[in-house]
């Protein structure tokens, strides 16, 4: 089938499924179907290659930190915005950008993948760098064991060609740098006193933290106070604030920084870096705040322990009405053994609002063991939204949500306010 | 060996013997500490192979003690790896052989397929239990071997038949996490009760209210393989 052709095709089924309200990859599906190697194709024309971030936690924020410094450094930048991190949404996203002769007018492509489809992409082409952030118990369900992650992600690393950015804290990320083979590997990494802040998954229980490696950092997160963060670069430390929440979305920015350095080299402005930075805001649903009724209403992503865990620490829940969705879709995982390992207490002077969702009764089963107090269990997201808003009408509001229980509250919200389309 | 949730099923534990008016001491056994003196109820879970053979050696050499424990009426909790673990042996899919302690008459072998997904199985003595399986390792009863629930929904044990888990006494082995006692407390109550009336004869009138898990458990149930 004629090239361009397939790509009008894409681009039509494209237009429909926003139509229907935004659904991420089935028009990557669709296209994917008709020509297998259009990603490869359309990808290896990019004058700087392509970037790989991968990883449990932080795909999405430190993707779009990436994007928007690189594009502050002048380049122009694909990437794929919808947050659906399998090959389908690149194949997707790159039917909005293509022109209709299937040729991508950009200079580097920033891919987001989770740890599975990044170790198949990487056989249809291969990344010039990549960015591997962390390896969490996250969907075990999907992958069945952390050392099996870990795996998927060192396949991603030793098809990178020119550099390999990796977490120092994280001693299974840390650990791949004997297999790379790239020319270059670089770390991020956190001050001695941070360092206790991010357990790893085997230490989450234990109380003294030992560090992993004594390897030099490209970037090191020094400190951390409200929204104000240090970096040392050089041996040069720089403060600046940032209108990202949650002390793990500024370890993210560590590693956005390095990976960005890297990909620079020396054709880097490092003077506006770090006013691009400042002026970054979170990414789709992952720590948002929209505005409903005059007050703030914040949407907040949990997928597995830590996340949940880091989410509970870095928002304080007083003044707050807060509310609870755990679906169990594919994309959200399908096992709820993970919420047993978040301690909610926490919650416990508040109290929650509402808890929704299809295993609602699990999260509400979870909360009674914590004896936290629960005003009201309604599993149908629209009408426990609508309840939570009339009921705390007063107050600023926070939703902790899996995935496709975001994308479906923020489908419903935007029928009651503002909020951004996201491609 | 906990990095599955199964710490879930100590909290319920805890939890409900302070709901009914007790005070729960918890005891977290380590490699090479010294057994506790007193035990009531014992309950171990799952993790990931790499982890089993940390801890194998040690756990044989208080297998023993574990086993007078058993022959004892002490009920016990074991998930998936410490299942395993508790049977004859463990033979991993690249040939590694594993003895066990053998308190429940079972062998597991590693397998490729991965068992996985929602699961739902029936007792007599429990009812319906609802969790999630993950596991390759595959189990098989001796012929001494008492099954746990039967598979409704699910793998269970083995792709051969629908046993679930294992008993020995008041020995529990099974695959389910999930939990497994948050959303079938009647499991939990059975332990606890156990435990409580070996040690003061009675137990106390209190009930608790398990409207949440009973949602749940139907929930969970009704939720796609």
């Amino acid at each position: 089938m004629p090239y361009s052709f397939v790509t009008l095709l894409g681009k039509s089924v494209r237009y429909i499924a926003r139509l229907r309200g935004g659904g991420s990859a089935l028009p990557g599906l669709f296209v994917e179907r008709i020509q297998p190697d259009f990603i490869k194709k359309t990808l290896s024309e990019l004058p700087k290659g392509v970037v790989i971030i991968s990883g449990t936690n932080g795909k999405t924020t430190t993707t779009k930190m990436v994007v928007e410094l690189l594009e502050s450094q002048g380049l122009k930048v694909f990437t794929n915005r919808t947050g659906s991190n399998f090959s389908r949404g690149v194949a997707a996203a790159l039917l909005g950008d293509i022109d209709n002769y299937g040729k991508l007018h950009a200079d580097i492509a920033v891919l987001e993948l989770d740890e599975a489809h990044g170790a198949k992409f990487v056989a249809t082409i291969q990344p010039r760098y990549s960015l591997l952030l962390n390896v969490m118990r996250d969907q075990l369900d999907r992958f069945g064991e952390i050392d099996a992650t870990a795996r998927m992600l060192s396949t991603i690393a030793t098809s990178t060609t020119d550099a390999v950015v990796l977490n120092r804290e994280d001693s299974r990320v840390a650990n791949i740098k004997d297999l790379v083979t790239a020319k270059e590997i670089r770390y991020f990494g956190l001050s001695d006193k941070l360092l206790s802040t991010f357990p790893s998954d085997d230490d989450m229980r234990s109380t003294t933290v030992k560090r992993a490696h004594s390897l030099p950092v490209d970037v090191e997160l020094t400190a951390f106070e409200g929204n104000n963060a240090t970096f040392t670069i050089d041996h040069k430390t720089t403060t600046t604030s940032l209108k990202l929440n949650g002390v793990y979305n500024v370890f993210n920015a560590a590693a956005a920084l390095t990976l960005v350095r890297t990909i620079q080299g020396k054709d880097l402005n490092d003077e506006t870096l770090f006013t691009a930075l400042a002026a970054i805001t979170p990414a789709f649903g992952r720590g948002e705040t929209l505005t409903v009724g005059g007050h703030p209403l914040e949407l907040v992503l949990v997928k597995n322990p830590s996340g949940f865990r880091l989410g509970l620490e870095s928002f304080s829940p007083s003044g707050y009405a807060t509310m609870i969705a755990i679906n169990d879709n594919y994309a959200d995982g399908r096992d709820m053994s993970w919420l047993w390992d978040v301690d909610f207490a926490s919650l416990q002077p508040a109290g929650v609002s509402h808890i929704s969702g299809m295993r609602a009764y699990d999260m509400a089963l979870r909360l009674q063991y914590d004896e936290v107090t629960i005003k009201t269990v309604e599993p149908v997201l629209a009408t426990a939204l609508r309840s939570f808003i009339e009921a705390n009408k007063d107050q600023p509001k926070r939703i902790y949500c899996t995935y496709t229980a975001m994308t479906a509250l923020r489908r419903e919200l935007s029928k009651i306010t503002d909020v951004e389309t996201i491609s | 060996m906990n990095i599955y949730g199964d710490e879930g099923n100590l909290l319920v534990l805890k939890r409900r013997l302070e709901w009914y008016g007790y005070t729960p001491k918890v005891i977290t056994y380590n490699v090479g500490d010294d057994f506790p003196v007193d035990v009531d109820i014992v309950v171990g879970g799952g993790g990931q192979d790499s982890g089993q053979d940390k801890i194998h050696a040690d756990l044989l050499s208080i297998g023993s003690k574990l086993q007078a424990l058993a022959d004892k009426d002490i009920p016990m909790l074991l998930v998936c790896g410490l299942y395993q673990l508790f049977g004859h042996s463990f033979k991993t899919i690249d040939g590694t052989f594993l003895e066990g302690i053998g308190i429940l008459d079972v062998k597991t072998y590693g397998k490729s397929e991965r068992l996985i997904g929602n699961i739902v199985t029936q007792s007599e003595e429990f009812g319906t239990i609802v969790g999630y399986e993950n596991h390759s390792g595959q189990t098989f009863l001796g012929s001494n071997a008492v099954p746990l629930a039967t598979v409704r929904v699910g793998a269970g044990n083995n792709t051969d038949e629908p046993s679930e888990g294992a008993r020995y006494k008041n020995v529990l082995g099974t695959y389910l996490h999930g939990s497994i006692l948050p959303k079938n407390p009647a499991i939990a109550d059975f332990i606890i009760k156990t435990a409580v009336t070996k040690k003061y004869g009675t137990f106390s009138n209190d009930i608790i209210d398990d409207q949440f898990a009973d949602l749940a458990r139907e929930t969970a149930a009704r939720r796609p393989r």
